[in-house]
């Protein structure tokens, strides 16, 4: 015989979700994840809550970490949307860090060949040059899932390493500044292959960009043809065939869009932040930017504010590191976070009740 | 009948699912030797109630008793323990093992060496004493679905089965397949044992058992004994209403030629041959009925038509153009309407709401890039009222629908879309009796109104009552084509089973 009271607990699948717990359980599983950590913190001797006052110190507590913070997020932002875009459809790119960087690629090519044209020529360039190599990039592992249904989780995490030992061999080969001191670096970019700031910040343009395009993927999921397109494949590719949509097609463009938009961040970043190409350009923004699309449940708003958290919790984690704490604490956190919210996502579906009598009706 | 006496007895089940309380106080009580029928509409909490019995769910509240025993089945282990023995619908065999490999495989023997021999011995005797046969070396996918049922009849028995409990056991059989299991059903309980069916076929179920128990949205309604009872006192009992069963086919001109197909041919999906040179003209005003057990090249055949499956050989002409190599959507614009087979998740998106699900093929028409989700409101808003479909909020995803409403809503849009030619397939299947009427009326509408349908069903009647011709399909092949007037059920079952009657005179 079973216990009693272990046969008692089931999940019922819910008729539907509340508002309210559609918010509490990913608040409540980003809190989890603190405490779980926080474990590790306590085991090393030191307080978690000390150390998470220092850290949301370090992000949101002055003007400069705040901007610190905002910095952080705007590849963020632009990673978090295309992934956001290609989750929709059910494909699951993880390849939004090689992305970055063949976008990064892209970029810093034209800058490196016309340094001489004026700002409002190369700018633009770079920016059209980074999504067409962040694009192509997405779509390489698009063209097989979409003719051969290779799984496109493996192709595209695959390519990562690829796209970044490419910038990797050009920093240190090819394209090495010869006056950068054996760095891995090129060339500093000419004054017009560089994104304006925003006042006398580290905030650049590319923020303006990032939102620019939440407010553009927004608008196409939601009032336009070709964004319900996607809506419906990612509902029920059978659905979306049967309606006569041409499911290869939109395969391949929302990847090639997804890879953009995250090519579009490794463009800012060469361009605002380092000002030249150079090893490890990114910390990882393209693997934050699964979990951020993830947290955000897809929604382009929602990838704008979850970035800019996860930004702060970037700036936090340096902060961290004058008191003698790796900043990779930060990637614990982060993972922690992502399992306990995927872990979550039941309770959105199901609920938990207890003792023999049915749910009410 | 008391419960000391009685092999089952269930007492005031009660089991509610999230909006739906699919059974209801009912009470069930099932005698040793008796064929005993569940008979009800689809919904009407059967399966929920067998389920219990089988353990799979726990009832919210009542009492179960196997001879006379108060029993709580905590999983399918349980009540297997109990000698309570399932048939599903869906048979649960590996197709690349023996029949006797498969047999093995359910067995829990903490035995790791086992005998081979000595299950083929059981399997004979089975045989033997019930009157049927299984070869148990055969492999599964040899068998014929008739043979793997048997199958599964054997692994009940194997389990120790002394309930037997059978789903729909005759969906999936040819008339003839149909009798000869219920001669083995009959030895069964002659010899002992006690027979459940679970069924909506009013005749078979008349025909065959020696009780019935009526169920109607959740409650049992009434045990009848079957030789004093009537299809009348049933189809009352199952509906809470007299319906009539005939309806009146207005004479209708033959129009001309929508769809024509000449030889075609095409794969299944697992590879097989599943339509060999078929030829099939349809013309305005008709209905084209085409029957066949399931799995005969049906749903192959409506995905050809709707351009959803390529064809190897052949040629497809919708109003005369050459549609051989169009596109779904250029088929949906030429006027082809499919309902399909599986509503939610092809012919509706599940996570979708009622507008977005009504606006899936129109949407495309539209001028321009964007979408005036304002007017698709309307129209959905429209359509919901004209097709009485009934639903909480239009924003609602329509995984909330019931089985009625939904195909509702995919005909409102199919024949919103004012088609040339509808191939609706199954579209009855599951349906209540309303919502089974309402199908019923619009497809005689659209061919009333000179449009061409085609019909897949697996109910005979259904075919008889709706077609002006029938087409049986074997195997993917045109076993004949009849006008239902002239012929009988009998023969159309003889032709499912395979053999060929081509009238010409009727093409």
């Amino acid at each position: 015989m079973q216990c009693e009271w272990i046969s008692a607990i089931r999940f019922e699948k819910r008729s539907t979700t509340p508002l309210s717990v559609l918010f509490l359980v990913p608040l409540l599983s980003v809190i989890i994840g603190l405490c779980f950590v926080g474990l590790f913190i306590g085991a090393t001797g030191k307080d978690p809550l000390y150390i998470y006052g220092l850290m949301f110190d370090g992000a949101f507590g002055s003007a400069y970490g705040l901007s610190e913070t905002v910095v952080k997020s705007i590849p963020l932002m632009l990673t978090g949307l295309g992934v956001a875009l290609a989750f929709r459809m059910q494909l699951w790119n993880i390849g939004a860090e090689g992305q970055l960087y063949m976008g990064a690629f892209g970029a810093t090519w034209l800058a490196l060949n016309f340094p001489t044209w004026p700002i409002y020529l190369l700018l633009p360039g770079m920016l059209i040059m980074s999504f067409i190599t962040g694009g192509i990039w997405g779509l390489l592992p698009a063209i097989p899932r979409a003719y051969f249904k290779v799984n496109e989780t493996i192709t595209t995490l695959l390519l990562n390493y690829v796209g970044i030992l490419w910038v990797d061999y050009l920093v240190y080969g090819p394209w090495r500044d010869p006056k950068g001191f054996n760095f891995p670096i090129t060339a500093p970019f000419s004054e017009s292959a560089i994104l304006p700031a925003l006042g006398d910040t580290r905030i650049h343009v590319g923020l303006i960009l990032a939102i620019l395009a939440a407010v553009m993927l927004y608008i196409v999921l939601n009032y336009t043809k070709w964004g319900f397109e996607i809506r419906v494949s990612g509902e029920s590719a059978i659905a979306a065939r049967y309606a006569g949509m041409n499911h290869i097609r939109n395969i391949l463009l929302v990847m090639f869009i997804s890879g953009g938009l995250a090519g579009i961040a490794g463009m800012t970043e060469v361009s605002a932040i380092t000002q030249r190409l150079q090893h490890g350009i990114s910390p990882g923004y393209g693997y934050s930017a699964i979990i951020i699309a993830w947290l955000a449940r897809l929604n382009p708003w929602a990838v704008v504010v979850v970035s800019f958290l996860f930004g702060g919790l970037l700036v936090g984690g340096y902060s961290i590191q004058t008191s003698g704490f790796p900043a990779a604490t930060v990637a614990m956190l982060q993972g922690a976070i992502l399992f306990f919210v995927v872990g979550g996502e039941i309770f959105v579906k199901y609920r938990l009740t207890w003792g023999s009598k049915g749910g009410k009706q | 009948m008391s419960i000391e006496t009685a092999v089952v007895t269930m007492k005031n089940i009660t089991k509610s699912f999230p909006g739906i309380r699919a059974n209801d106080q009912v009470n069930l009580t099932i005698n040793k030797g008796e064929i005993h029928a569940l008979l009800g509409e689809n919904g009407a909490g059967k399966s929920t109630l067998m389920s219990i019995l089988t353990g799979l769910y726990r009832p919210d509240s009542g009492e179960i008793y196997i001879n006379g025993q108060a029993m709580k089945f905590y999983s399918p282990k349980d009540a297997v323990l109990q000698g309570i023995g399932i048939v599903h619908q869906h048979f649960k065999l590996v197709k690349t093992f023996t029949v006797a490999e498969n047999i093995l495989l359910g067995l829990q023997s903490s035995n790791e060496i086992y005998d081979l021999q000595a299950i083929k011995n059981k399997i004979e005797e089975f045989c033997l004493r019930y009157g049927f046969h299984v070869n148990p070396d055969a492999q599964v996918w040899q068998l014929s679905i008739g043979e793997q049922q048997r199958a599964e009849i054997i692994k009940a028995l194997f389990w120790g089965a002394e309930i037997l409990i059978l789903d729909e056991p005759t969906a999936v059989l040819t008339p003839q397949e149909a009798t000869e299991l219920y001669k083995t059903l009959r030895l069964m309980a002659n010899q002992g044992k006690s027979v459940i069916v679970i069924s909506h076929k009013l005749t078979e179920v008349l025909e065959n058992t020696d009780n019935i128990t009526v169920l109607r949205g959740g409650k049992a309604i009434g045990t009848v004994q079957t030789a004093s009872s009537t299809e009348e006192e049933l189809t009352r009992m199952m509906v809470g209403r007299n319906i009539l069963f005939d309806i009146t086919k207005k004479n209708s001109k033959r129009g001309s030629k929508i769809l024509a197909l000449h030889d075609i041919s095409c794969l299944g999906n697992r590879g097989q041959k599943a339509l060999k040179n078929i030829s099939l003209d349809i013309f305005g005003g008709e209905i084209v009925g085409i029957a066949g057990i399931a799995g005969n090249g049906q749903s192959e055949l409506a995905e050809v038509i709707a351009g959803l499956r390529l064809l190897q050989t052949g040629k497809k002409f919708i109003d005369e153009q050459d549609h051989t190599h169009s596109s779904v959507r250029s088929l949906i614009s030429a006027g082809v309407s499919y309902i399909p087979e599986d509503r939610l998740g092809t012919g509706l998106v599940p996570g979708l709401n009622a507008v977005d699900n009504f606006i899936l093929k129109s949407y495309h028409s539209l001028a321009g890039y964007f979408i005036n989700w304002r007017s698709a409101k309307k129209e959905t808003q429209e359509a919901v009222e004209k097709f009485d479909i009934k639903l909480a909020s239009l924003s609602n995803s329509v995984n909330m629908l019931s089985g009625g409403n939904l195909q509702k809503l995919l005909l409102a849009r199919e024949i919103s879309a004012n088609p040339r030619l509808t191939v609706a397939v199954y579209p009855m299947r599951g349906l209540d009796v309303g919502a089974m009427e309402v199908v019923r009326k619009l497809l005689m509408a659209e061919r009333d109104g000179g449009k061409g349908v085609l019909f897949i069903s697996e109910e005979l009647e259904e075919l008889f009552m709706l077609s002006d011709r029938i087409v049986v399909l074997h195997e993917g092949e045109i076993m004949g084509i009849i006008e239902p007037c002239a012929t009988t059920i009998e023969e159309v079952g003889m032709m499912m089973a395979g053999k060929r009657m081509l009238k010409e005179d009727a093409m």
